[in-house]
Parts: structure tokens; C-alpha cells; sequence
């Protein structure tokens, strides 16, 4: 029979990247979750392992924790500088939006490894004081994140419905809360997005800077990789994923309401 | 005007932006009656916006006061003012349905209220309106609108002309003693347009409280307003009712503006005569004899009659039907003229043109430079006044040479031949010298003024086709000397009407 070209057959890599790259590496981790390390045989000890051991639970709620102070850090911190970058009054060129987002072309590694070495040398060793030279690192990587998205909202913004707001009787104070914060929530909520879940998996950041003093759920699911135990590491990052799951489910209804724009968070 | 009826006063406004050289709004002074429906006219960039602007408060002027019931607001953040906008793209909050975008005005106000306290003494005190009384104020805004049941609709699912209502309705709930309304129906369709003009001024009249309205559009002006501010590059032209704008505009940028009109430049020929389109007609105006001025007359009230009738004749080259009447391009010599009439008449008609004097309107003439109509002849010199003057071709294409055969070459390989090619030809009074040796110039002509400025004289000479020169010169001369004209041929400014690549070969 003569092969005819059909258009659908365009969609064959799609369907074989997603195939390989989504789905089985799915399957296998809930396979894997879900069966004995020594027998190989289907069984829940890993889910009995994993909440039977405080351990385990302590590091996920550090995680969690460590995640929303780098979240509210980098929102607080990056807010202004994407309000006065999208001003143009303030901000006439594009460089200096360009300067705060350079970071991100730096290779990873190397740049928190600089940052390592700057932090100690200021005296803020991993030895001497890991959380605070783990937040500052996690803050310094993950800025750039927020204020991308905050910026592109702010861009859009309509400064007329600021104007509005000051019409209509708002001071500046009554002005933020009620118009712009509503305004710029799309942006908010996807530039927390890209932060929190993100800080709970990274292992490089806190394992460089705290030289191995704070331990986030994702060094921790190293850990066991590393140890051979496929089956409990499996089990975790199937809660990693869960979690990540639960935070955009909630984030998608943030943005529907109040937005009114879907986002692809 | 009692002073007791001025709701708004603007003393010497003046806005300069930080990075801009030139005043934005210019020495702007205005008073507004209570109640009125005032209209700021004029093109874009002519200041309109911004004085509104100033009004709510978004910018402040570099000088000058804003009186509003006699206090000073000019520096008062908008927070702090009653006045409401009606923006442009109307500026609704996307996250607010329609009742809340209405009601934000009157959740965040305070009023003063009395209460007693334990002791029973008696305390002023600044409190929320009640839930109970922001629905009822909501809902009646609704009613103005015409929105009744539209409380809880999402605004961004609304049409345009909704939108609009909403933020209208959004303006007037907080009871705002001036609404300021910018450009408020420019993004609505024509139909919609004409609508929402009539119900704005249906509610004027309703809620009584002035409305200062910006627009480009003459007609809505017109429609709509009590008083037409006309302004153009940041000051004001005219101030005055639609009528009088309309029947007595003050210059000729208003006549042009505000309706169609044919202008001219014609000459005071003796007292109440006035010589244009090359004929002397009888006016209403007194002016100096020898002015020049501008004629503006309006197309319908010129009457087309009979060739021996009419004062100037000329032949109708185009007739377009308009509806309710013709528009007739009767060519007189070499200028146009428009005409509007009910009557039908033929194309290539010879016919007179007759105007009664009182509709004849003549305005002061300001001069700032020498301004001619003129062609390129084909040794590459410009023709005006009837005579040919020495210039620089090259100014009219950038990077161009004039070639063996006197072409005018470009740079990247393109010929143009700019013989007849119409141009318009300026110069600074600076710029032209007078001579009285008469062969000298390009041109002899008689002083007929001379007006001493301070350090200079400024002269006019007029030729003997009375075309005009007026020339900043430091000597003295006598009015009636003859002298001859010339102009320094790099100081002449060229420009060519239409494109130049109709004239490539």
C-alpha cells in the first residue's frame, strides 16, 4: 500500500516525547512507590516508612517553611523594583530590567558557588550561620523569577485605572491595597509559583551554602537515590509531586477569580 | 457674572512637562459657571487634556491658580477633590463587578455625622456610609445609566457602550460637583456616538451639576455643549457659545475648525471693502485700509447666480451629492471655492458667486514669516510673487546632487525631473534684504508700512500683484519708497506639495 502523508502524522514526536519523558517516568515512580525494596512485590511500607518516621516529616515542613520565607522574601523584595522598572517615568530604558534578570544567564553552579564564597567571606559562613546563608541564596536565585512575571503585569497594567482609583477617592495607601494589588495579582500569583514549589525540590543552593547544615526535601530525595533506595526515594518525590499538583490547583483558581486571565500556572 | 455662580476658576495656568520645551497648556484662564456644560475643543496635542488633567488632579500646574468655590485646588492630590472622570478607555477595575466598581467611590467616602456618646454629649465624627444606603445609591446611578440588573455582570463581559455607562454611573454616584469627561464616547461606533451624546446631555440637565467634557469632534462640541473652549497648541482660541463659534469665529484656525469654511487672504481695499478671490466686495468688518487679513466665508452662505449677477465668477469643476444639499468646487482664477446648495446645477458651468456682506468674516492676520505658493521652473528656480528667485532644489530630497542635465539626482541612483512641481516657500523676515537700487533684487515693490519693534523696523513691501514681503531691516525707510527685493537663496525653505516619486523619470 502507497504511505500517504497525513497532517496528524506531525504529531508523532509530540506523542513519543510525551510518551517517553511524561507518562513513563510517571508510571515508573509510582511503580516504584509502590513496591518493596527487597522483595520487589507490591506493598505500602514505603507510605508506612515515610509517615512513621518524624524525621521525614520534619524535613518536609522545614521545606515547606524555607519555600514560603523565600516566596514572601522575594514577592516583598521584588514588588518595587518591578513597579518602579514598569513605571516609564522612572525607568526610560530597558538595561536596568535586563541588569536584574542577568543573573539567570549565569551558570548555576558557578554562581552559587561565587555566592558561597562571598557569603563566607562576609562572614556569613554555611558552618557558622546555614539558614540565614540558605535564604539569602535561595532569595538571590529565585528574584529574578518573581520579578519577571510582576514586571510583564505591571507593563500591561492600565495606569489609567490607577488614575481611577485616585479619582474616586483612594489614597495612595487605599489605592495600592484596592487596585493595584488586585491588578497585578496574575502576576503575583505565577511569580510565587515559580518560587515556592521550585525551593522545596532544590538541593544544590541549600547543599553549597550550608555546606549540608539544612537539608530541603529535595537533597533529601537525593539522599536515598544516592543510597540505593530507588523504592522510598520514588515514594517521596510522588508527595513532591502531589504537592506541586495541590499548589497549582489552588494558584489556577486564584487567578480564574480574580483575574479573570488564565495563566498557563 | 456674580461671583457667587463661578464653580471653577483656571488664573494663568501653565503646564510645562519635565521633558518637553514648550508649554503644554499656555497662560490658561477660564471661568466656569455652576451647572453649565463646558466643552474643551481643539486637535490632538492642543492642551486639551491636559487642563482637564489639572482639573482632577493628575498633573500639577508649573503656575498659576485653580479656583474651585474660590479655594485653591491646584496643588491638591486628586484623592482629595470632588471632582470625578470619566476616563477615555474608561478605566473600569477588572476585578470588581459592576456594583462594586460603582460602589468603590462611596465605600472609601467618609461623612460627617452626629452622635452622642455615654454622657450624652454631642460628637462629630466622620463614618462609613451604611451598606443600606450605598445599595440605594448604586442602584439609583444604575437607573441613570440605564443598567438596571446589570449589578453582578463581570465588566469585562460587557460591550463598549456598557462599559461606558458603568463608568459613568461609577463618576456621577459619588455626586462630584464637576464631571470631568474625557474623550469619553471616542472609542464607541458612530450610531452609539450620537446616542449617548443626547442621554450625557439629558442627564446634565437632570443631575445639574457642570460637566467639563474634552473632545477633538467639532460636531459633538457643537451638539452637546453651553460653552466651546477652542484651544490649539496649549491656548485658548475662542471662548464662546456653539453659536458664536460657529458665526463669529475669532481667527481663522477657529473657522477652519469648527466647520467647513474657505479661507482667504484678502486686502482692505477702502473703508468696508475687501479685495479676494481678485474682486472687491462690500463687508461689515472696519479695518485699516491696506491690511491684510483673512476672509473666512462658510460654504452655505455663498449663493451661486447668474455670470452677470455675481460679484466674482467662476466655472464648477465638481459636484458631490451630500444628502440634504449639493457641494459645489467652483474654481475662481486660480482659487477655490466651496459651496453648499439645494439646488442642482451642471458641472463646466460658468456661474457668479454673490455673499452678503455681513457673512463675510475678517480677521486679524498674524505674520510670523513670509509664506508663499510657488513652482519649480526648469533651471531649477522657484517661482512666486511672479518672479523667479535663485534656491537649493537639493533641500527637497536629502543626500541629492543636481545632475549635467539639471535632474535632480538621489543617492541611491534615482532621477526626478522637479520642473512645474508645486512647492510652498518660507522665510524668516531676517532673511529677505531690500535694495533701492531696483536692480538689485528679484522684485520691486512700494513700502506701505513700517513699524518700528524696539531695535528693528518691520517693513512691508507689496508689489504690484499685491503680494506681500515683510522684511526685519535695520535702516529707516519711507512708507511709498520702491525698492527691490532679494532673498538669500540658502534661507529659502522649499517644500514640496504631494510626493516626490511623482515626479521620478
Amino acid at each position: 500500500m502507497k504511505f500517504r502523508f497525513q497532517r496528524k502524522y506531525l504529531s508523532i514526536p509530540y506523542v513519543l516525547f510525551f510518551l517517553f519523558f511524561v507518562i513513563c517516568p510517571i508510571i515508573l515512580i509510582v511503580v516504584y512507590a509502590f513496591t518493596d525494596k527487597a522483595t520487589g512485590l507490591f506493598s505500602f511500607n514505603n507510605l508506612i516508612k515515610f509517615f512513621s518516621d518524624s524525621t521525614n516529616i520534619n524535613v518536609l515542613v522545614i521545606s515547606l517553611v524555607y519555600g514560603l520565607i523565600n516566596t514572601g522574601l522575594c514577592l516583598l523584595i521584588g514588588y518595587p523594583i518591578a513597579y518602579f522598572l514598569a513605571d516609564k517615568k522612572i525607568n526610560k530604558s530597558a538595561i536596568l530590567v535586563t541588569l536584574f534578570i542577568m543573573p539567570m544567564w549565569i551558570n548555576f553552579v558557578i554562581r552559587t558557588g561565587a555566592t558561597r564564597d562571598l557569603l563566607t567571606w562576609i562572614g556569613l559562613s554555611g558552618g557558622s550561620h546555614p539558614e540565614v546563608a540558605t535564604i539569602i541564596g535561595l532569595v538571590y536565585n529565585y528574584l529574578p523569577f518573581t520579578i519577571l512575571p510582576l514586571y510583564t503585569t505591571m507593563l500591561k497594567m492600565d495606569r489609567s485605572q490607577i488614575e481611577a482609583g485616585a479619582d474616586l477617592g483612594a489614597n495612595p495607601v487605599q489605592n495600592f491595597v484596592k487596585v493595584i494589588i488586585p491588578l497585578t495579582l496574575p502576576g503575583i500569583i505565577s511569580g510565587a509559583t515559580m518560587v515556592f514549589m521550585p525551593t522545596i525540590s532544590s538541593y544544590v543552593i541549600s547543599d553549597i551554602l550550608s555546606e549540608y547544615n539544612v537539608v530541603l526535601f529535595g537533597s533529601y530525595i537525593d539522599l536515598y537515590f544516592n543510597q540505593s533506595d530507588w523504592n522510598f526515594g520514588s515514594f517521596m518525590a510522588l508527595i513532591m509531586l502531589l504537592l506541586i499538583l495541590l499548589s497549582v490547583v489552588i494558584s489556577r483558581k486564584f487567578s480564574n477569580e480574580e483575574g479573570g486571565k488564565k495563566s498557563i500556572w | 457674572m456674580d461671583r457667587d455662580d463661578i464653580i471653577i476658576e483656571l488664573i494663568d495656568v501653565n503646564k510645562k512637562f519635565d521633558d518637553g520645551d514648550s508649554f503644554a497648556v499656555e497662560n490658561f484662564n477660564l471661568s466656569v459657571k455652576r451647572g453649565q456644560f463646558v466643552t474643551f475643543l481643539g486637535p490632538s496635542g492642543c492642551g486639551k487634556t491636559t487642563t482637564l488633567r489639572m482639573i482632577a488632579g493628575f498633573e500639577i500646574p508649573t503656575s498659576g491658580k485653580i479656583l474651585l468655590n474660590g479655594e485653591d485646588i491646584a496643588q491638591l492630590p486628586p484623592y482629595k477633590r470632588p471632582v470625578n472622570t470619566v476616563f477615555q478607555r474608561y478605566a473600569l477595575f477588572p476585578h470588581l463587578d459592576v456594583y462594586d466598581n460603582i460602589a468603590f467611590g462611596l465605600k472609601l467616602k467618609k461623612v460627617k455625622k452626629v452622635v452622642k456618646d455615654k454622657k450624652g454629649n454631642e460628637k462629630v465624627k466622620y463614618v462609613h456610609l451604611s451598606q443600606k444606603e450605598i445599595d440605594e445609591k448604586v442602584v439609583r446611578a444604575l437607573k441613570i445609566v440605564d443598567l438596571e440588573q446589570f449589578e453582578s455582570r463581570n465588566v469585562t463581559t460587557l460591550s463598549g457602550g456598557q462599559q461606558q455607562r458603568v463608568a459613568i454611573a461609577r463618576a456621577i454616584v459619588n455626586e462630584p460637583e464637576i464631571l470631568l469627561l474625557d474623550e469619553p464616547l471616542g472609542a464607541l461606533d458612530l450610531k452609539m456616538r450620537k446616542e449617548m451624546q443626547l442621554e450625557l446631555k439629558e442627564m446634565h440637565k437632570k443631575l445639574g451639576i457642570t460637566f467639563i467634557y474634552v473632545t477633538h469632534d467639532q460636531e459633538e462640541a457643537l451638539t452637546m455643549s453651553d460653552m466651546i473652549v477652542v484651544m490649539k497648541d496649549g491656548m485658548i482660541q475662542q471662548v464662546g457659545t456653539p453659536t458664536d463659534i460657529y458665526n463669529e469665529p475669532k481667527n481663522a484656525f477657529v473657522a477652519d475648525f469648527i466647520g467647513e469654511s474657505n479661507i482667504y487672504v484678502g486686502t482692505i481695499y477702502d473703508k468696508l471693502k475687501v479685495r479676494f478671490l481678485g474682486k472687491v466686495w462690500d463687508c461689515v468688518d472696519e479695518y485699516p485700509i491696506h491690511e491684510k487679513v483673512d476672509v473666512v466665508v462658510r460654504p452655505e452662505d455663498i449663493k451661486i447666480c447668474n455670470p452677470k449677477d455675481g460679484v466674482a465668477v467662476g466655472k464648477i469643476t465638481n459636484c458631490i451629492f451630500k444628502g440634504i444639499h449639493y457641494e459645489y468646487t467652483i474654481m475662481v482664477g486660480k482659487n477655490e471655492v466651496i459651496v453648499q446648495s439645494t439646488k442642482m446645477y451642471d458641472t463646466d458651468k460658468e456661474v457668479g458667486i454673490k455673499i452678503e456682506p455681513d457673512l463675510i468674516h475678517i480677521m486679524k492676520r498674524e505674520i510670523s514669516s513670509n509664506a508663499f505658493e510657488g513652482y519649480i521652473n526648469k533651471n531649477n528656480q522657484v517661482v512666486f510673487a511672479e518672479a523667479s528667485w535663485d534656491c537649493d532644489v537639493t533641500t527637497l530630497l536629502k543626500g541629492s546632487t543636481i545632475d549635467d542635465e539639471g535632474y535632480l539626482a538621489s543617492s541611491d541612483g534615482k532621477k526626478y525631473d522637479l520642473t512645474d512641481a508645486d512647492v510652498s516657500v518660507e522665510f524668516d523676515m531676517g532673511d529677505v534684504d531690500i535694495s533701492d537700487n531696483l536692480e538689485e533684487g528679484n522684485i520691486t515693490g512700494k513700502i506701505i508700512e513700517m513699524v518700528y519693534k524696539g531695535d528693528h523696523y518691520q517693513v512691508i513691501v507689496r508689489t504690484e500683484d499685491e503680494d506681500d514681503f515683510v522684511v526685519d531691516t535695520e535702516w529707516t525707510w519711507n512708507i511709498n519708497d520702491i525698492v527691490s527685493v532679494k532673498v538669500n537663496p540658502s534661507k529659502l525653505k522649499l517644500k514640496l506639495k504631494g510626493d516626490i516619486t511623482k515626479y521620478e523619470i
